[in-house]
């Protein structure tokens, strides 16, 4: 894991030292996913004192994954506070903290580990403002990454997309790019209510352009906005997170035989952007979701019953399917942790498969 | 009769038994007449509204869950008189009592058990989720809310106000790990948090002795100090509350009580409380430990009431209660219109799906 984190480095280090000579032809910038998260917290930390970060190792360690990393050495103890491996206690803790006027932001090392503290979450977070009527408002962010990663086995390899959206009181997002996870995470922290955002490990390294306006300190990404990442007419691909990437690569090659796939980066799970989503329809008159989780009862699953139930259905000139991560554990070999998630040859594969090709 | 109007006794009260405490509260409380008719017209005030619930349940007019408070009394009125209105509480679900001394009202308190939308949550919490100024509840997952306090006294640390939180929970919550999580934690960042185990002997139908290995709740935090008290006595309870919050406040980190108490009713309204504990034993703890009879006696031997006087307050507190059921019982029920509001704060309103699709509520903030 070490070493893969510095040959991404590596790579962007490159790639930034060849845009400084394009310099004066565009105004972009190469930002790691990584970077972009922590540009995020930092701006937000500096530009609203109740804003402070807690979980594991993200102090002195600068992050597990270093996305927190030089955080503690500039704001110190009071605003990043290195848990102990107490999940369930620091999540409530957290929650007890927003209850009382704090903004804090609560990382889960992995979303894992979350599931220990899931009653907080649920049951202290996002219902309080419901049951108290409004009395109690709980301004928080849990973050960290979800879903699959690279040889690190079932147990820490599940996707809670599904598992948190089910639920009414959260917001839940997925960014994909850095800008996403940018504009989210700002969009999140400065949200008064609970917000869970899922990052994702393998996207950590990989860098993105960011824009001028993506840079300001005041970028935002709403919450529950989907975003057209590539326009076509011939098919739908509606997809969160590393796999908006893969669909991208799927429509590349798809375009070299005519098929222009228009590929959604849902953005925020929960509130679902169907409005976007309908439309593409209406336009291509085909859909398929893609997503890393299992399939049951699935992001998916909800995309497929909303289209059924809405305007949409109409102009569908086949069943709407899912693509989706292997519904079984995470294995460990390469060989078939490779064949239990979603690849682009499924997308492409199912694409054709849809569009009778 | 003529009452000095300031009128005080010094009264001896219990000690305390004391874990990695050099030493405990005094062993004498300064009563004032006022004092001692203030908490005897809340603890009155309290039980009364209690009974009524039980009424109430019984005539189908409350539902749900619904935990009564009797017998406790002292503990929740001995707390708020030791603390300031400005520090902050969180309980578990046997919370009715910690809403009145948070400053609820009692009309609004019995309007939420019986879901009217004159509650204090406009009906839609319940027994369980009551929420008033710094007081977090109510809370239903046994032990949750102990994380939650903690992170309260964070944040009372963080804002630099010298503000505590003062974290409850049962004897049968004590064995919950999201507890000693919090010890831990509260422990190492010296979070101002009063942890106190309201030990009335029962987590349901289980005996303490049936529960916890050691039965020494006010030890069991280990590194943190703790104490414990006589919860019947509400001098007791508050010399000792003032005694933590002193400890808390002088920077020193979380410190832990336990009041040792004692509940008339079964663990909620459908427990009837007899299968796990005889008649006899409630009875005997009315006879000789009620609290409120407690106090009362102890304010009639030093003379600082007259008999007559507090049957007075009895009469206005019937009152107060017949009042604020009458209200609890006519106010009406929450419009629909209110069903799917309050999802989020400071939110445009927006569109909740209702049963079926083409079912499209509204929701505002």
């Amino acid at each position: 894991q070490t070493s893969l984190y510095i040959n991404i480095t590596y790579v962007t280090a490159l790639a930034r030292s060849k845009h400084i000579r394009q310099f004066h032809l565009t105004s972009h910038t190469q930002v790691t996913v990584r970077d972009a998260l922590n540009q995020a917290m930092d701006e937000e930390l500096e530009r609203d004192e109740r804003v402070f970060l807690l979980g594991e190792e993200v102090a002195q360690y600068d992050g597990a994954y270093k996305v927190s990393r030089g955080l503690w050495k500039k704001y110190g103890d009071k605003r990043i506070i290195d848990t102990p491996i107490s999940e369930m206690g620091f999540a409530g803790i957290a929650v007890g903290a927003a209850m009382a006027g704090l903004r804090p932001i609560c990382e889960f090392m992995t979303f894992n580990f979350s599931m220990q503290a899931i009653d907080q979450v649920i049951n202290s977070a996002a219902k309080t403002y419901y049951m108290s009527a409004g009395l109690q408002p709980v301004p928080i962010v849990f973050r960290g990454p979800n879903g699959a990663s690279a040889g690190v086995a079932a147990q820490h390899s599940q996707c809670f997309a599904a598992w948190y959206s089910h639920c009414p009181g959260l917001k839940v997002l997925s960014p994909w790019s850095a800008e996403d996870a940018k504009g989210l995470l700002k969009s999140a922290i400065r949200d008064d209510n609970p917000v869970v955002v899922l990052e994702n490990e393998l996207m950590y390294g990989v860098a993105f352009e960011l824009s001028d306006e993506a840079q300001s300190k005041d970028f935002v990404i709403p919450i529950g906005k989907a975003k057209i990442e590539r326009p076509g007419n011939h098919v739908t691909l509606v997809a969160h997170s590393r796999m908006v990437g893969f669909c991208l690569d799927a429509a590349a090659v798809l375009a070299k035989e005519g098929v222009e796939c228009e590929v959604i980066n849902l953005r925020t799970i929960r509130p679902l952007d169907t409005d976007t989503i309908e439309a593409s329809i209406m336009k291509t008159n085909h859909l398929i979701s893609v997503e890393g989780g299992w399939p049951q009862f699935g992001v998916g699953a909800e995309i497929c019953a909303r289209i059924m139930e809405g305007p949409a259905f109409n102009y569908l000139d086949a069943p709407a399917i899912r693509v989706t991560g292997v519904d079984i554990p995470m294995p460990y070999a390469k060989i078939l942790e490779d064949n239990s998630v979603p690849q682009i040859k499924d997308i492409i594969f199912s694409v054709k498969k849809t569009l009778n090709m | 009769m003529v009452w000095c109007a300031f009128m005080f006794h010094l009264v001896d009260i219990s000690k305390c038994d004391l874990h990695k405490l050099e030493e405990g509260p005094p062993l004498q409380a300064v009563l004032t007449r006022e004092e001692g008719l203030q908490y005897y017209r809340t603890m009155q005030v309290m039980r009364r509204m209690e009974l009524k619930a039980d009424q109430l349940y019984k005539q189908k007019i409350i539902r749900g869950f619904c935990h009564l408070y009797d017998g406790q009394e002292a503990c929740a009125v001995g707390i708020e008189s030791g603390i300031n209105r400005t520090d902050h509480l969180i309980t578990a679900y046997r919370a009715h009592g910690y809403t009145l001394t948070r400053g609820g009202t009692v009309r609004e308190i019995m309007a939420e058990l019986t879901g009217r939308r004159g509650g204090i949550a406009k009906g839609k919490g319940g027994s369980m989720h009551m929420y008033a100024k710094h007081f977090y509840g109510g809370n239903g997952i046994v032990g949750a809310q102990v994380p939650l306090g903690a992170g309260v006294a964070l944040a009372c640390k963080y804002q630099g106000k010298n503000e505590l939180c003062v974290c409850l929970y049962g004897d049968g919550a004590a064995n919950q790990g999201q507890i000693f999580e919090t010890y831990n934690m509260a422990a190492l960042w010296k979070l101002p948090c009063i942890f106190i185990c309201e030990n009335n002997k029962y987590g349901m139908g289980t005996s303490v002795e049936r529960a916890a290995a050691s039965t020494d709740y006010y030890k069991r935090g280990d590194f943190i100090p703790g104490l414990r008290v006589d919860g019947m006595d509400i001098l007791c309870v508050r010399e000792a509350t003032k005694f933590a919050a002193e400890h808390c406040r002088s920077g020193k980190g979380p410190i832990l009580m336990e009041l040792q108490t004692y509940r008339y009713h079964g663990h909620s309204m459908s427990d009837p409380g007899i299968s796990y504990r005889t008649r006899e034993e409630i009875q005997e703890v009315r006879s000789k430990s009620d609290p409120i009879s407690l106090l009362k006696d102890r304010m009639i031997s030093n003379n600082m009431a007259s008999v007559e006087e507090l049957k007075e307050i009895d009469v206005e507190v019937r009152k107060e209660i017949e009042d604020a059921a009458q209200f609890a019982t006519t106010d009406p029920e929450p419009p629909l219109e209110d069903l799917c509001n309050h999802i989020f704060s400071n939110e445009p309103p927006m569109e909740v799906r209702g049963t079926n699709p083409w079912a499209k509520l509204k929701s505002i903030s």
